[in-house]
């Protein structure tokens, strides 16, 4: 079943996102450890223009954002289409939102996957 | 599992998410694990458009930087950052369980009888005790201040 399909794909989101927002949670904020492994070269604050500017150039930490970016929108969507249709709304509804929610889904896919590759060049 | 063929009524709606009755903790979880990922959610949108400012350069970040460093954001960080460890560990807890490998082996019901609430519960406060240490340590973190 198609539904089955999604709902698999939001779960295994659900794991790729643990692993990479707990990555990501650990380098901006246990800034003094990764300092050492280039992640931070500026040292100080992990939000530092310059900081910034030396990881958004690194190639493994676009792929990272992108595909953490993709993953979380895919999960985060699916779950709030299922807490919409889980208060019972109609067929008609639930396609409206459904296309609607993609089509946010991809704006904001769109936006952050221009931003990431964009800043690599800076 | 959401379903776009059927539809059936869902009486209490968002009123059952707090007040359905006398629900085990279980059933409080789901309603946790329902705010923090809308919470999460929330954030992630706004983060998108905060950081993407980074591809305009040091004006566009730093003034955006200083947007979101009032103190109350700070508060609002940490929040999240619960919210992620909260929702995260559930989250495993919940594919655990959905995919069968945390409810125990089907048995024979002999009395007294054993539901998979037997191995269910545990894990729940397992999963609890986990993200009180991780809340414990980030809690340590933010009071940092230079983060
Ligand atoms: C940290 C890693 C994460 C894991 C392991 C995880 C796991 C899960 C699981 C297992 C579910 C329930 C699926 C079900 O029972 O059918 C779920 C629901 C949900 N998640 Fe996540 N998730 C994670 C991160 C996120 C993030 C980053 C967001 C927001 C962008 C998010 C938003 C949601 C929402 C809105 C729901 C729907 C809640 C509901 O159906 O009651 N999650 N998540």
């Amino acid at each position: 079943m198609r539904e089955t399909k999604y709902w698999i794909w939001h779960l295994a989101a659900g794991v790729l996102i643990l692993f990479l927002l707990g990555l990501h949670m650990a380098i901006m904020h246990l800034d003094s450890l990764f300092g050492a492994w280039g992640l931070n070269p500026s040292g100080g604050e992990a939000i530092a223009w310059n900081n910034v500017v030396a990881r958004s150039r690194m190639a493994a930490m676009i792929v990272v954002y992108i595909a953490l970016l993709g993953a979380a929108l895919y999960h985060g969507f699916y779950g709030l289409r299922t807490i919409v249709f889980e208060l019972g709304i109609g067929p008609a509804l639930q396609k409206a939102v459904t296309v609607g929610l993609w089509t946010a889904g991809l704006c904001l896919f769109v936006l952050g996957a221009i931003a990431a590759i964009a800043a690599g060049r800076l | 599992m959401a379903s776009s063929t059927k539809h059936y009524p869902n009486r209490l709606g968002i009123v059952g998410w707090l007040l359905g009755g006398r629900w085990g903790l279980e059933r409080y979880m789901y309603t946790l694990h329902r705010v923090t990922g809308l919470g999460i959610l929330f954030y992630f949108v706004l983060h998108i458009l905060v950081t993407s400012t980074r591809a305009l350069g040091a004006e566009w970040w730093e003034g955006a930087m200083v947007r979101v460093g009032h103190p109350i954001f700070k508060i609002g960080e940490f929040l999240v950052f619960a919210a992620f460890v909260i929702h995260g560990l559930n989250g495993i807890r919940l594919i655990a369980i959905e995919l069968g490998w945390a409810v125990g082996k089907a048995e024979e019901p002999v009395y007294p009888y054993r539901s998979s609430l037997h191995v269910q519960r545990p894990v729940l406060i397992g999963v609890m005790i986990v993200a009180a240490v991780f809340l414990a340590l980030g809690g340590w973190d933010f009071l940092q201040v230079t983060h």
